[in-house]
């Protein structure tokens, strides 16, 4: 009989007991004896000189234990905040790296900036302190957006830092696109903006620092998707903490979608301020501050071209993008632009030749990195957007005008022209599959009836792939990762059967709990009762480089697989030890071990108490225990890929787009939960969606104040916003160089979503004549593009 | 000036002495130490903090403490039964998937039970604009709709549907 919790079973996740009766423990929600506040004393410019800072008057408020600032800082010899990924120019010189201290020194570089932290007795007089501190600002001028700071003359964020360019990279042969473009039949053009994103998960990020005295060790609770990341990060860069004093928590971390990925200053001031003060020290950001100091994600302008052939195959792909990095390097922000995005550029199609040219700039705003998708998000939407310029100028159907350039399942494994081997994919299957879920035949008929009730109708495509199982340590380093990115994982049988994994990864909501706990479950016959997972603690894991990029089962899990492959093999070990028999004749099967060939069997559980009480071992050959530990580094990225389609309904009075079908065809590979897959693609779907239609995060471009600083003035998606959605998935095309078959889910819904949208919302507006619009598509700017076109009925 | 408040949360009679401008989500996290009533914002946009006031929902950061003071509050804590068992809506929840991370789901779920109590047998339409007030960054809302349709079902004292669609 199948296992009822082992891989394949929609089992209800185990989390969501402690979640549904408020016994979550979230970073915020942990209170310790003696703890005191901070609150940060922030920049209210873009970018100015700090002449001098009075903390007079400060420290007399009542409560206040600390001011701290940037100097107190250098005093005590605290480093810069490190970039995990170093790119080389075309010329071959490195990215301009410029120091990202915790605490400003001399010059605040966006608004939110920290200048100063006040530690006090309560939050409430941490915070009216902060009132009272005295910055004294010369404003300079700001460069805002990535064009202007660009421009010649633009105000320069950082004085060595010249144009205030961070790097000029390219990726691909431009000969050979130059070549083809001039052989080509139909060129296909398109400028387009990746809007500026505030990732804004809903638990905004907070941090706890600790210091013992009898032990000097150092602990750090914080709100993150990689704990050890942290600790290596912050320990070795930022305080010179030796790991073996360093402990960092990770406890119920509520969302990340990226921003919770990157070592930020708060943690470094936390728990260097818990030692100067000598006692715990509190950070919970306040979701305005949230706005103003979470990496954001995307913003991106391009320009890009694709060249066809008479038949409307696809020679090459020109793309030139400027990405905006905002004031310093976030952790992994220069391989966002570049090896998570160029890299994706083939997407789904065959397209022989591809250059890409991208300029990271400096401006004065928060630092940009990893928000859902990274950089893949930016790669679909660009190229599914120009596929259906090319559609609608050629005059292809755009369902066929994809299917005739897919990269066919027979020429799997596919080398691209931009450094990616996609292992395998059935593009067409995804698409075939993805037509009658929509009724495409029966879209005319629709859009009759929507005309007949005055309204817009259009049906719009994005075909997507990933790469995802972040990554590969011998290629992440060739591209320019300063660490590895593999995975740990220990599996320990206790003595009466049950277990306990220890996980690298991190889960903020994944439903690791219960995904990893099916694993084990199925592999040993153990009731998934009795398998606990751990994870988000240095002190109890070996080593974890955490939870982005849909890593956690492609390589986490892997992990997991390759421990238990040692627990199987010390298991029968053991097995013919008290069976006494051939090692070589165990057969294990579902938690049962059985001389081959007889009715002789033990249960893991009968060996797992043998190997704590392991009174005749044969101590020579066998040990005693039964605990395993594994690191597993992928052999290449995963490739999800999938099919999506989006159908709208646009009122031309209002300029109201409304979603009204959604479809998404999938190709993770395995699913271990389908119930937990589900959700992970609703959720990115809404995140995309979400790009599309309502949110942009908006500064001045003059004086540089973020415009949306609240839930108020930046459009998150409300259940009201959104429709249910249709998702089916498909496993014909397993993952061919995992363990379990699986590529990975938690960005897909995110990446392919805002391209079929915006594709479905061109569509609509086609008979005006629009070909292009940008995100997001807000009732104001669609109502506005409706406004100065004509009618093509009216042009007529 | 420190003043007293007192109010009943979860059945219990409670009573401290706090600053005038304290809110009742920092009233309950900070004094009574329920940490399920979640802080997810500061412009009272979120819905993480919603708490029944008196049997009404209400945004516990939009509240002052003292305005609950003779009040009865049921937090998250409160909902299930004295022995564990899920409140309908709880159990909803789970079987459908409505929730990831966590964080947004006590105010959800206590936003639900008043949308459900209030409208015993919600469409899909009314339930997506009564949940308006409440922001999830995780789900895309598809299972959290599905969860307060059985939810609500499951309280009018039917069965709950299977989550399989």
């Amino acid at each position: 009989m199948a296992n009822p919790n082992g891989i394949g079973a929609p089992v209800r996740r185990r989390e969501d007991a402690r979640f549904l009766t408020g016994r979550g423990t979230y970073t915020d929600d942990i209170n310790r004896p003696g703890q005191t506040h901070a609150v940060f004393v922030r920049s209210p410019y873009a970018h100015a000189t700090i002449r001098g800072i009075d903390a007079a008057e400060a420290m007399q408020a009542p409560g206040v234990i600390a001011v701290l600032t940037g100097a107190d800082m250098a005093a005590d010899k605290v480093g810069s905040l490190p970039c995990g990924w170093q790119i080389h120019s075309k010329d071959g010189s490195p990215m301009k790296e410029p120091p990202h201290f915790p605490i400003a020194r001399d010059r605040a570089r966006y608004v939110g900036d920290a200048v100063a932290v006040v530690i006090a007795e309560t939050r409430e007089q941490a915070k009216d302190a902060a009132e009272l501190v005295m910055v004294d600002y010369e404003e300079l001028p700001a460069a805002v957006t990535s064009l202007k700071a660009l421009e010649g003359g633009a105000p320069q964020v950082h004085d060595d830092v010249g144009g205030n360019l961070c790097f000029d990279w390219h990726l691909g042969d431009a000969a050979a696109v130059d070549a083809a473009f001039a052989q080509a039949a139909h060129v296909a053009k398109l400028d387009l903006i990746n809007q500026r994103l505030v990732p804004k998960a809903m638990e905004p990020r907070a941090a706890l620092g600790e210091y013992d005295r009898a032990t000097g060790e150092h602990t750090l609770t914080t709100t993150s998707q990689n704990p050890h990341v942290i600790r290596l990060l912050m320990g070795a860069f930022v305080l010179g903490i030796p790991e073996h004093k360093l402990r960092v928590v990770a406890p119920d971390v509520g969302g990340g979608f990226g921003s919770k990925i990157f070592h930020y200053g708060e943690e470094a001031v936390v728990t260097w301020a818990a030692k100067k003060v000598g006692r715990p020290v509190k950070w919970t950001a306040e979701r305005s501050e949230s706005f103003l100091t979470d990496a954001h994600g995307r913003d991106h302008v391009s320009h890009a071209e694709l060249a066809l052939d008479k038949d409307g195959n696809f020679l090459a792909l020109r793309v030139a993008t400027v990405a905006n990095m905002g004031a310093y390097l976030s952790t992994f922000a220069p391989s966002i632009p570049t090896y998570l995005y160029a890299t994706l550029l083939a997407g789904q199609y065959k397209t022989p030749a591809i250059y890409a040219e991208v300029k990271a700039v400096f401006t004065n705003t928060v630092p940009v990195d990893a928000y859902r998708g990274a950089g893949r998000p930016e790669a679909c939407y660009l190229i599914e957007r120009l596929v259906e310029v090319a559609a609608a100028e050629t005059g292809i159907d755009k369902a066929e005008l994809r299917r005739r350039n897919f990269v066919p399942a027979a020429a799997m494994p596919y080398q691209t022209p931009v450094a990616l081997q996609y292992d395998t994919g059935d593009f067409a299957k995804n698409l075939d599959i993805a037509l009658p879920l929509v009724d495409y035949d029966g879209f005319a008929a629709r859009k009759a009836d929507s005309v007949r009730r005055g309204k817009l109708r259009g049906i719009g495509f994005a075909t997507y792939i990933e790469a995802c199982g972040i990554a590969p340590s011998n290629i992440a380093g060739a591209l320019g990762a300063r660490a590895g990115l593999y995975e740990s994982a220990e599996v320990r049988f206790h003595p009466t059967g049950s277990v306990t994994v220890f996980t690298g990864s991190h889960s903020h909501g994944q439903g690791h709990e219960t995904t990893f706990a099916q694993l084990v479950s199925e592999r040993f016959g153990v009731p998934i009762e009795n398998v606990e997972i751990v994870h988000g603690d240095t002190s109890k894991i070996p080593f974890g480089m955490g939870t982005y990029g849909s890593r956690s089962l492609a390589v986490g899990g892997s992990a997991i697989v390759k421990a238990m492959d040692k627990v199987e093999r010390k298991a029968k070990k053991i097995a013919a030890h008290m069976l006494e028999a051939a090692e070589a004749d165990i057969e294990a099967k579902d938690g049962r071990f059985v001389v081959a060939g007889t009715d002789k069997s033990l249960t893991i559980g009968d060996i797992a108490l043998q190997a704590y009480v392991p009174h005749n071992f044969p101590l020579d050959e066998l040990e005693p225990g039964l605990d395993e530990q594994a690191f597993y580094d992928p052999k290449n990225f995963t490739y999800p890929n999938g099919c999506h389609v989006c159908e709208v309904e646009i009122d031309p009075d209002t300029g109201v787009v409304q979603v009204v079908n959604f479809a998404a065809v999938d190709d993770f590979g395995r699913v271990i939960n389908p119930l937990i897959v589900e959700g992970q693609v609703h959720g990115g779907l809404v995140q995309g969606i979400g790009q599309a239609l309502l949110e942009n995060c908006v500064y001045d471009p003059e004086s540089g104040q973020l415009l949306t600083g609240s839930y108020m003035d930046y459009c998150m998606p409300r259940a009201d916003d959104v429709p249910s959605f249709t998702v089916r998935y498909h496993e014909d095309q397993p993952c061919t160089h995992n363990p379990l078959g699986v590529k990975g889910c938690g960005e897909a819904g995110t990446i392919g979503a805002s391209a079929a949208v915006m594709n479905a919302v061109v569509h609509a507006l086609s008979e005006y004549g629009i070909t292009h619009l940008d995100m997001p598509a807000t009732p104001e700017r669609v109502w506005q593009a409706i406004r100065h076109h004509t009618p093509a009925q009216a042009a007529e | 000036m420190p003043c007293t408040v007192s109010m009943t949360v979860n059945g219990k009679a409670v009573s401290r002495e706090v600053e005038e401008r304290t809110l009742l989500v920092t009233f309950l996290r900070d004094q009574i130490g329920l940490t399920g009533t979640h802080v997810g914002c500061d412009t009272s946009q979120c819905g993480a903090c919603v708490v029944h006031v008196d049997g009404r929902s209400v945004k516990s950061c939009t509240m002052l403490a003292v305005q609950a003071d003779g009040a009865a509050v049921t937090t998250i804590e409160g909902l299930a039964a004295a022995d564990g068992t899920l409140h309908p809506m709880q159990a909803a929840f789970r079987e459908h998937h409505g929730l990831q991370c966590g964080f947004c789901t006590p105010g959800m779920v206590m936003s639900a039970v008043d949308l459900v109590t209030n409208h015993p047998s919600p469409t899909e339409q009314e339930v997506r604009e009564g949940l308006e007030g409440n922001i999830c960054r995780c789900t895309g809302y598809h299972n959290i709709v599905k969860a307060v349709m059985a939810g609500a079902e499951a309280m009018q004292g039917g069965t709950m549907k299977a989550a399989a669609e």
